[in-house]
C-alpha cells in the first residue's frame, strides 16, 4: 500500500535523516490512507501550495513501513494511540509531535509557533 | 470582489452535488470549505451503499465528486480560513482572512455535521493517546487490551463488535437503560463473549499521564461515581450539525438543524440549505446528494427569477 497524496513521500529512515539535516523546518505526517490521516495530508498539500509556508518542507510517510520505526519509536510519540503521528523537526530535532487528526488551525498554530519565518 | 452566481458553503456530498448541477447549468459557482473536500465521506473507510460502486473508499468518492464539479467549472476552495459570512443582504458574501471576498445573490449552506464529543475533562488531552473516534483507524493500537465503547446506537454496537478483533475485552458504557439500535446489532453484540455493558452510566472524567489510564464513571440514577482502569475509549455518541455560525440568522430547530421549506430554502430569501445540516431523519451520502440536487435546481430557478 502506498500513500496516494500529492505530498513528497519519505521512503526510508536514511532519507528522513538527510531531509531533516538539510532543511531547517520539516513537517512529516506518518499515517495510512485512512479517515483520520487524509484530512491532515489535505491540509499539508494546501499549505504547501499556498506559498505561505515556503520555509517549511512537507512530507508524508507510510505508517506500516518498517522504515517508519524512525517515527513510531520516537520518545515524543510514546503514548500515541491514534493515527496519524505528525512530527515537526527544527534543525534536525523534534520540536513537536501530535497524534490523531488535527485541523487547519491546530496545524498552523504549531507551524507559526515552532517555525517562525 | 469575486462575483459568482452561487456560493456553496461546505464541500461534502451535498455541496459538491449542488456545485455539479449549477456549474453544469453554466452558473458561476464557488464551493468554499473550511476543511478538505468530501466532508464526512473522507472519514469513511469504505462506502458500500452508494449506488454504482460496489465498494469505494470515502476518499476516492470525495475526490471523484470534487473533480466532477471542477470539470464543469466550479471553483473549489479547501481549507479556507473564513472570517465572515453575510447571508442577510441581497448579495451574500464570504470573507476569507486573507482579505478575499466572494459575493453572490444565492447561497447554499451545506456544512453537514460532525461526531459528537463527550465534552468532559481530559477528553482533548487524551485524544490520540487512548481516546479515539475511529475504530478502523486506531483499533490495532489496542490489540490485547481492555477498552470502553461509549454509546448505545447502531454505530456504537457495530464498532464494539468490530473492535473485539483487536481488544481482549470491550465494555460498552451507555447512558440509557435500553439500546437505541436495530435488533440485529443488539443480538450480534450480545452474542459476543468479549463484550459486556454498563447501562445508565456515563464517563465524567478521563485520567492518565502520557496516555489514558483510567476513567471516572457515573451511575446516572444514583449519581455515584467510581474509577475504572482502562487502556482505551472509543466514542460513538451521534452527531451535531455544523450550524453554530448561523444561530440567530437562520431558523434552526432545538437540535441546531436548519429549517428549510419544500424547495430547501431557509427563512432567508436566496439562502438554501442541503445535507446533514438540515432537519431530516436519514443522514446518508445518497440523501445528501439528493438534497444538493433539489436545492441547486431551486437555486437555478431563483436565479432565473431575479434576472
Ligand atoms: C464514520 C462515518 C461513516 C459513514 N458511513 C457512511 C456510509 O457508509 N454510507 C453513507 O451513505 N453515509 C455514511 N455516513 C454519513 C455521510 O457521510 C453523511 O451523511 C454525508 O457525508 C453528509 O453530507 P453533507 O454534504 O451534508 O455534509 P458533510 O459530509 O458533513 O460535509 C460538510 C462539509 O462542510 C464543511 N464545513 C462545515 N462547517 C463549515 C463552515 N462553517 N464553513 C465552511 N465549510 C464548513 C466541512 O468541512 C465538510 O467538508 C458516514 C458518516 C460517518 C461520520
Amino acid at each position: 500500500m502506498t500513500l496516494y497524496t500529492n505530498l513528497n513521500h519519505v521512503e526510508t529512515a536514511e532519507q528522513l535523516g538527510k531531509i531533516i539535516q538539510e532543511n531547517e523546518n520539516v513537517m512529516v505526517c506518518c499515517g495510512r490512507m485512512g479517515p483520520m490521516c487524509v484530512p491532515v495530508y489535505g491540509i499539508m498539500e494546501d499549505l504547501e501550495k499556498s506559498g505561505k509556508y515556503d520555509h517549511v518542507k512537507f512530507y508524508d510517510m507510510l505508517f506500516d513501513s518498517p522504515e517508519a520505526g524512525i517515527i513510531r519509536n520516537l520518545p515524543e510519540c510514546r503514548g500515541f494511540m491514534g493515527l496519524p503521528f505528525t512530527v515537526y523537526y527544527k534543525n534536525g530535532k523534534v520540536v513537536k509531535a501530535t497524534s490523531s487528526i488535527q485541523n487547519l488551525d491546530q496545524i498552523t498554530d504549531i507551524l507559526d509557533d515552532k517555525f517562525e519565518n | 470582489m469575486n462575483q459568482f452566481d452561487t456560493i456553496i458553503l461546505g464541500a461534502g456530498p451535498a455541496g459538491l452535488t449542488a456545485g455539479i448541477y449549477l456549474s453544469r447549468a453554466k452558473r458561476k459557482v464557488v464551493i468554499i470549505d473550511k476543511g478538505i473536500p468530501g466532508g464526512q465521506m473522507v472519514l469513511t473507510h469504505e462506502v458500500a451503499n452508494y449506488p454504482g460502486f460496489e465498494n469505494i473508499s470515502g476518499y476516492m468518492l470525495s475526490m471523484n465528486m470534487k473533480k466532477q464539479a471542477e470539470l464543469f467549472g466550479a471553483k473549489v476552495i479547501s481549507n479556507a480560513a473564513i472570517k465572515a459570512v453575510n447571508l442577510v443582504d441581497d448579495q451574500k458574501t464570504v470573507t476569507l482572512s486573507n482579505g478575499e471576498v466572494y459575493s453572490a445573490p444565492s447561497f447554499i449552506v451545506a456544512t453537514g455535521g460532525r461526531s459528537r464529543q463527550i465534552g468532559v475533562n481530559g477528553e482533548s488531552d487524551f485524544t490520540g493517546r487512548g481516546i479515539s473516534y475511529c475504530a478502523t483507524c486506531d483499533g490495532d493500537f489496542f490489540t490485547g487490551k481492555e477498552i470502553i465503547v461509549v454509546g448505545g446506537g447502531n454505530t456504537a454496537l457495530e464498532e464494539a463488535v468490530a473492535l473485539t478483533t483487536y481488544a481482549k475485552k470491550v465494555t460498552i458504557v451507555h447512558q440509557f437503560d435500553k439500546w437505541q439500535a436495530f435488533n440485529s446489532a443488539i443480538q450480534e453484540m450480545e452474542e459476543n463473549p468479549a463484550i459486556d455493558s454498563i447501562m445508565e452510566s456515563r464517563i465524567v472524567e478521563f485520567r492518565g499521564d502520557e496516555k489514558l489510564n483510567e476513567v471516572v464513571i457515573e451511575h446516572i440514577p444514583t449519581g455515584s461515581t467510581y474509577v475504572k482502569p482502562i487502556d482505551g475509549v472509543f466514542v460513538f455518541i451521534g452527531y451535531v450539525p455544523n450550524t453554530e455560525d448561523f444561530k440567530g440568522i437562520l431558523e434552526l430547530n432545538q437540535w441546531g438543524e436548519i429549517v428549510v421549506d419544500s424547495t430547501f430554502q431557509t427563512n432567508l430569501k436566496g439562502v438554501y440549505a442541503a445535507g446533514d445540516s438540515i432537519v431530516k431523519r436519514y443522514r446518508q451520502i445518497t440523501t445528501a446528494v439528493s438534497d444538493g440536487t433539489i436545492a441547486s435546481l431551486n437555486v437555478a430557478e431563483f436565479l432565473n427569477s431575479i434576472e
